[in-house]
C-alpha cells in the first residue's frame, strides 16, 4: 500500500496537493500527458462516480500499458452514457457486446492477442454491479477459474442504474430502489445475504483482487497498476456514487465515497492469491447515520419516528466489517487475513 | 447391399465393433456406413449398432429394419430386445454364447432361416483368453468374416489394429482368429453374400 | 486424404485445417466429438497457433468468440439444441456486429421435453438471427461446407452456421474426404477484418444505435445476406474447380427437371429421399427431389424456378412452427406464390424418430392418390392412438400430469412386457 508521509488539507475537502509532490508520485490524472481514455463530451449525469471511476481506472490502465489496451464493456450506464450514436468518447479499442458476457468477450480478446503472439496488449472487462454480479456472475466466474489474462474492473452503484434504479444484489440492505419501494411494514432493500463480489473473487485464488473508491484517486491508481503488474485474472471492485439513483447530491459523489468507506460499510482492501495483503484504514470513523443521511434512498429511515433498529442493524454490519477486515489502526492485523475474516461469524471472533 | 445390426449393452464396444466393420469393408474398396443408435450415454443400456456395406455409394440413413445379419453381442438382449426383428430369411445370426441356440431358448429360430446361418460363438470367453478382458466385439467379427465372407479376416485384423495399437491390438486380433477358426470349423467354408 | 472415419472426426480436422485462431467449446450431445478432437489437436500442437477456451455455458462460448472475432482472430466453435438457445442473445449479437465466426451445429430437437436425437428445431428457431445457415446432406459435405463457410464469412463480414444432422452425421462413420492443409491454404486465405481492435487505431465496436439509424444498419445485414445469394454458388463454383467435387450451393436438384412430383428436404435425409427417388421412378412416376442446401439467405428464386414447373410439392422437414405447421413449406409456398403447385406440409423424424423408406414409399402414394391434403401439415408416422389415449386422459380431470411421463408409460418398453 502506498504511504503518504505529508498530508497536506485543502481547506473543505481532504484532496492531497499534488504540486509538492515529485512528479513521478503524481497521480495520473494530474499529468498532461494521461489518456482521457473516457474523455469529454459523454452523456453521464453530474456528479456520476462511474463515469469518475472510468476515467480513473483507464487512464491508470492505459498509463501502465503504455497505452496497450483493448477494453470489453457490459451493457450499463456506462456503456450507454460513453456510446451515445453517432458519438463515442472511448480513444482505446472499446467493444460492448451484451449485459452478460463482457468477462467473456474478455477473455476471447486476450485468447485472439495470445493467438497472435501480441503480447505487449492488455485486456480490460467492465461493467456495472448488476452486468458483473448478478446476470454475468457465471460468466465472471468462468474468466476467474480459468485464470485469464483480464482484469475485471466492477463499478458498484449498488442497483441496476441504467433502466430506472432497481435493486441488484450489490443493493444494501433497506435501500429504496423501484423494486424494494419505501413501502409497507418494511420499506426498502430486505437484511438479505449479500453478495460480497471482493470475497468472491479471493475466493477463486486469483492473482490480485482490490477494493476501491472514487474518494482516494491515489489509492485507485494505485490499485489499477498494481493489477497491471501481475498476468492472469484481476478483479478490482470500485465504489462509485450514483447521486440520481442514491438520491445524493451530485457535489457530494466523493464525499459520499469516503463516508462508505470511514463508517466501514465499504472495507478498501487489496488480496493476493486469495489472502489479504493490506487493509486501508479507516482514517476518522463516523457512524453509518452521517453516511444514511444525505442520501434519499434512506428517506424512509429518518422519518418520524425514525427507523432506529433498522439504522443499528446497518451499523452492525460496519461493525462487522471493521472487526472482519481490521480497518481501525488499534486492530491487530492477523498474519492471514482471509483466513481471519472466514473465521470470523455474527457472534463475533471463534 | 449388404445390412448388419449390431446388438449389445452400453461399454461392450456394440458401436466400435459395427465401426470397424465399416473400415474392413472400406479397406478392401468398398463402401461403407456404421453408425448408432443409442440413449444416453450409460453403462448397461442396451445399444445398436448398424453397418451397411456396397459396391455403390450408401445414401439411406435409416435404421436397418431388414437386416442380412444379425450379431447379438449380449444374450441377456434375446428375450428383452426384438434383435431378430426384420431379419431376411437367408440372413445371418451370430450370437455370443456357449450354449446352443436350443439352450438360449432361441431354437426355433432354426426352423424360420436357413440353419447352417444360424451359429453362437463363446466370444467372451475368447476375448478373456486371449486379450484378457471380456470385450467379445473383436472375436465377433472374426466370426462374422467366418460365418458370411462379407470381409476378410485380414481385413478386420488390419481395421482393428488400426484402432488398437500395441499388445490391446494383437490380443484382440487373435480373439477375432479364434472365433473365426470356431465358426469355420461349423460352417465350413464361407459363403459370400 | 480419403478415409472412414465418423463424421465429427472429419469436421474436427476440416475445421482445424482452416487454421482458426480461437476455438471456445462448452460440450453438448451430439456435438461432443468435433470438439473433443479439436482440443486434443491443439493440445498437441497439431493445431497451432490457436487457443482453446474451456468456457463455462454456450453464452459463454459464443461470446468469446465475439471477443475473439473483434481482434482480428478467426473464431469457432461448435453446439446443439438447448446450447444454440442458451447462447441465442449473443448469436444475434454477432451478426449484429458482423462478426464472421463459423460455427457447427450438430442438429438436435429443442426440449422440452429433453431429447437427444436429431431434428432441426434448434437452427430452424434462430432462421431469422442474421447467420448464413448452411445444411450438410452428409458428412463430405459437412467438411466441405466448413470451408466454404469460413471463406463466405470473412468475405461478408457475416457469420455462418454449418448444420450437420446429430448423430445421424456426427456419429455416423462413412468414407470423407479430408483436404490437406495445402489445399485448404490455397482455398481459403488469412483473415483480414473489416473492424478490429486494434490499440494503433482504436474504434468503438457496439455502440447504442438509436431510431435515427437502427433501420440502416439491420438492412445492411438484410443486404449482405441478399449478396450471399451470389457468393455462395461461386464460392461452391471455386471450391469445386479446387478439390474436383460439389459441394454446397444453394439448392441441388435431383432427377426433378422433368419431374411431377418432387420432394423438398433439407440434411441428410435426402439420401434416403434420393433412394426413395429412384425405387419410384422405375415404377414410371415422374417423381425427383431438391435438396435446399443454403436456408438462409433463402433462396426464393432458385427454388422457384427449380419447383414452378411441378405439379405437386412435398416438402419433408424435421421442424414444425407450433400453432401454423411447416417452416420449410411456408417458405417454399412463399418460393412458387401465384403458381399452379400443390404444396404439402410435412413433419417427419422429430426428435430422432427414424425417417424409412417404407414410410417415404407411403408417403409418396398417399400424395399421388390424393390422400393427402395441401396446405395442411401431414404429421408421417405419428402415433395418432398414442395422443387421442392423451388427449383423452386430459379430459377427464384437471390433474392429467405430464404429457411426456403418461405416453411413455403407454408406450412402454420391451422389456416391460411379460414374456
Amino acid at each position: 500500500m502506498p504511504l503518504q508521509p505529508i498530508k497536506f488539507y485543502q481547506a473543505g475537502s481532504f484532496a492531497v496537493g499534488n504540486r509538492l509532490l515529485d512528479p513521478e508520485e503524481r497521480t495520473v490524472q494530474a499529468r498532461t500527458e494521461r489518456s482521457n481514455t473516457l474523455t469529454s463530451g459523454h452523456r453521464a449525469c453530474q456528479g456520476c462516480g462511474e463515469a469518475l471511476g472510468a476515467r480513473y481506472t483507464l487512464d491508470a490502465a492505459m498509463r501502465a500499458t503504455g497505452g496497450r489496451l483493448i477494453a470489453a464493456n457490459a451493457t450499463g450506464c456506462l456503456e450507454v452514457f460513453s456510446t451515445p450514436y453517432p458519438e463515442s468518447s472511448w480513444q482505446l479499442p472499446w467493444i460492448h457486446s451484451l449485459f452478460a458476457n463482457a468477462p467473456s468477450v474478455a477473455t476471447g480478446i486476450a485468447a485472439a492477442l495470445r493467438a497472435k503472439g501480441k503480447t505487449d496488449i492488455r485486456v480490460v472487462g467492465q461493467g456495472g454491479d448488476g452486468g458483473t454480479m448478478d446476470i454475468g456472475f457465471a460468466a465472471l466466474s468462468g474468466m476467474f477459474e480459468r485464470n485469464d489474462d483480464v482484469l475485471y474492473v466492477c463499478y458498484d452503484n449498488e442497483a441496476y442504474m441504467n433502466t430506472g434504479v432497481q435493486r441488484s444484489s450489490a443493493t444494501p440492505p433497506a435501500a429504496r430502489t423501484a423494486t424494494t419501494g419505501a413501502v409497507g411494514p418494511e420499506p426498502g432493500n430486505v437484511f438479505g445475504q449479500g453478495k460480497n463480489a471482493p470475497l468472491i473473487a479471493m475466493a477463486h485464488e486469483i492473482p490480485y483482487v482490490a477494493t476501491a473508491t472514487v474518494a482516494e484517486l491515489r489509492d485507485l491508481e494505485y490499485k489499477i497498476e498494481r493489477a497491471m503488474e501481475f498476468h492472469g485474472a484481476r478483479y478490482v471492485h470500485v465504489f462509485v456514487p450514483c447521486p440520481l439513483g442514491w438520491g445524493s447530491a451530485s457535489r457530494d459523489t466523493i464525499r459520499m465515497a469516503r463516508l462508505a468507506k470511514e463508517t466501514g460499510l465499504f472495507p478498501v482492501f487489496e488480496a493476493e492469491h486469495g489472502e489479504v495483503v493490506g487493509v486501508s484504514k479507516i482514517r476518522r470513523r463516523v457512524p453509518v447515520e452521517d453516511y444514511l443521511r444525505p442520501q434519499r434512498r434512506y428517506a424512509h429511515l429518518f422519518r418520524d419516528p425514525p427507523r432506529t433498529d433498522v439504522i443499528e442493524r446497518i451499523q452492525a454490519g460496519a461493525d462487522r466489517n471493521i472487526r472482519r477486515f481490521g480497518l481501525l489502526e488499534d486492530e491487530d492485523a492477523a498474519e492471514d487475513g482471509l483466513m481471519r475474516v472466514l473465521a470470523e461469524t455474527d457472534r463475533g471472533p471463534q | 447391399m449388404f445390412q448388419v445390426r449390431i446388438h449389445g449393452r452400453g461399454g461392450q464396444g456394440v458401436v466400435t465393433a459395427a465401426e470397424l466393420l465399416s473400415v474392413a469393408a472400406f479397406d478392401e474398396g468398398r463402401h461403407a456406413q456404421a453408425f448408432p443408435t443409442f440413449g444416453s450415454e450409460r453403462m448397461g443400456a442396451p445399444v445398436t449398432g448398424f453397418c451397411r456395406i456396397d459396391d455403390r455409394a450408401i445414401r439411406v440413413r435409416e435404421p436397418i429394419s431388414e437386416p442380412d445379419a444379425v450379431i447379438v453381442q449380449d444374450p441377456t438382449l434375446l428375450h428383452q430386445v426384438d434383435v431378430f426383428g426384420g431379419l431376411e430369411p437367408e440372413g445371418y445370426l451370430l450370437i455370443n454364447s456357449e450354449r446352443s441356440l436350443e439352450e438360449l431358448g432361441v431354437g426355433e429360430l432354426e426352423d424360420r432361416f436357413r440353419a447352417e446361418r444360424l451359429v453362437t460363438v463363446p466370444a467372451t470367453e475368447l476375448a478373456r483368453a486371449h486379450l484378457g478382458r471380456p470385450l467379445p466385439n473383436a472375436a465377433l467379427l472374426g466370426g462374422f468374416a467366418a460365418l458370411t465372407g462379407v470381409v476378410s479376416l485380414a481385413s478386420v485384423a488390419a481395421a482393428i489394429r488400426g484402432r488398437f495399437p500395441g499388445e490391446v491390438g494383437e490380443g484382440n486380433v487373435r480373439a477375432a482368429e479364434a472365433a473365426y477358426e470356431l465358426v469355420a470349423s461349423q460352417v465350413g467354408e464361407p459363403s459370400r453374400a | 486424404m480419403r478415409s472412414q472415419i465418423e463424421g465429427s472426426r472429419a469436421v474436427a480436422e476440416a475445421v482445424a485445417r482452416c487454421r482458426p485462431e480461437v476455438v471456445s467449446a462448452y460440450p453438448i450431445s451430439p456435438q461432443t466429438h468435433i470438439v473433443e478432437a479439436l482440443s486434443n489437436m491443439v493440445r498437441t500442437g497439431e493445431l497451432a497457433p490457436c487457443e482453446y477456451l474451456l468456457v463455462e455455458s454456450e453464452f459463454a462460448a459464443m461470446s468469446a468468440a465475439i471477443g475473439a472475432s473483434a481482434t482480428g482472430a478467426r473464431a469457432y466453435t461448435a453446439t446443439a439444441s438447448q446450447g444454440l438457445l442458451y447462447m441465442a442473445e449473443a448469436v444475434y449479437n454477432a451478426s449484429g456486429l458482423g462478426l464472421p465466426i463459423v460455427m457447427t451445429v450438430a442438429n438436435r430437437a429443442i426440449g422440452a421435453p429433453i431429447n437427444i436425437w436429431n431434428d432441426h428445431s434448434d437452427t430452424m428457431s434462430q432462421r431469422d438471427c442474421g447467420w448464413i445457415q448452411l445444411y450438410a446432406e452428409s458428412n463430405q459435405e459437412a467438411v466441405d461446407l466448413h470451408l466454404q463457410a469460413f471463406k463466405l464469412a470473412e468475405a461478408l463480414s457475416v457469420p455462418v452456421m454449418v448444420c450437420m444432422d446429430g448423430f445421424v452425421l456426427t456419429h455416423a462413420v462413412e468414407e470423407v474426404d479430408v483436404p490437406s492443409q495445402e489445399e485448404v491454404d490455397a482455398f481459403l486465405p488469412p483473415f483480414e477484418p473489416r473492424q478490429v481492435l486494434d490499440p494503433d487505431d482504436p474504434v468503438t465496436i457496439g455502440a447504442m444505435v438509436g431510431p435515427e439509424a437502427f433501420a440502416e444498419v439491420k438492412y445492411l445485414m438484410h443486404a449482405k445476406q441478399m449478396h450471399a445469394l451470389d457468393l455462395i454458388p461461386e464460392i461452391a463454383a471455386e471450391f469445386s474447380q479446387a478439390f474436383g467435387r460439389s459441394s454446397g450451393g444453394l439448392v441441388q436438384a435431383y432427377r426433378s427437371s422433368d419431374a411431377d412430383t418432387i420432394v423438398v428436404a433439407l440434411g441428410s435425409v435426402l439420401g434416403t429421399v434420393e433412394e426413395v427417388v429412384d425405387e419410384v421412378r422405375e415404377q414410371g412416376v415422374k417423381i425427383g427431389a431438391l435438396g435446399i442446401k443454403c436456408f438462409r439467405p433463402y433462396p426464393v428464386d432458385e427454388i422457384r424456378a427449380a419447383l414452378g414447373h411441378a405439379r405437386r410439392v412435398v416438402v419433408l422437414e424435421k421442424a414444425f412452427a407450433v400453432g401454423i405447421g411447416g417452416i420449410v413449406s411456408q417458405n417454399v409456398r412463399l418460393a412458387l406464390a401465384g403458381l399452379p403447385v400443390e404444396v404439402f406440409d410435412v413433419v417427419a423424424g422429430l426428435g430422432g424418430r427414424a425417417i424409412t423408406t417404407r414410410s417415404l414409399h407411403g408417403l409418396v402414394g398417399d400424395v399421388l392418390e390424393g390422400r393427402l391434403e395441401p396446405g395442411r401439415p401431414t404429421f408421417l408416422d405419428l402415433d395418432w392412438e398414442l395422443v387421442g389415449r392423451e388427449l383423452e386422459r386430459m379430459s377427464r380431470g384437471r390433474r392429467s400430469g405430464p404429457h411426456a411421463e403418461n405416453i411413455l408409460r403407454d408406450v412402454g418398453a420391451v422389456a416391460a412386457q411379460p414374456h
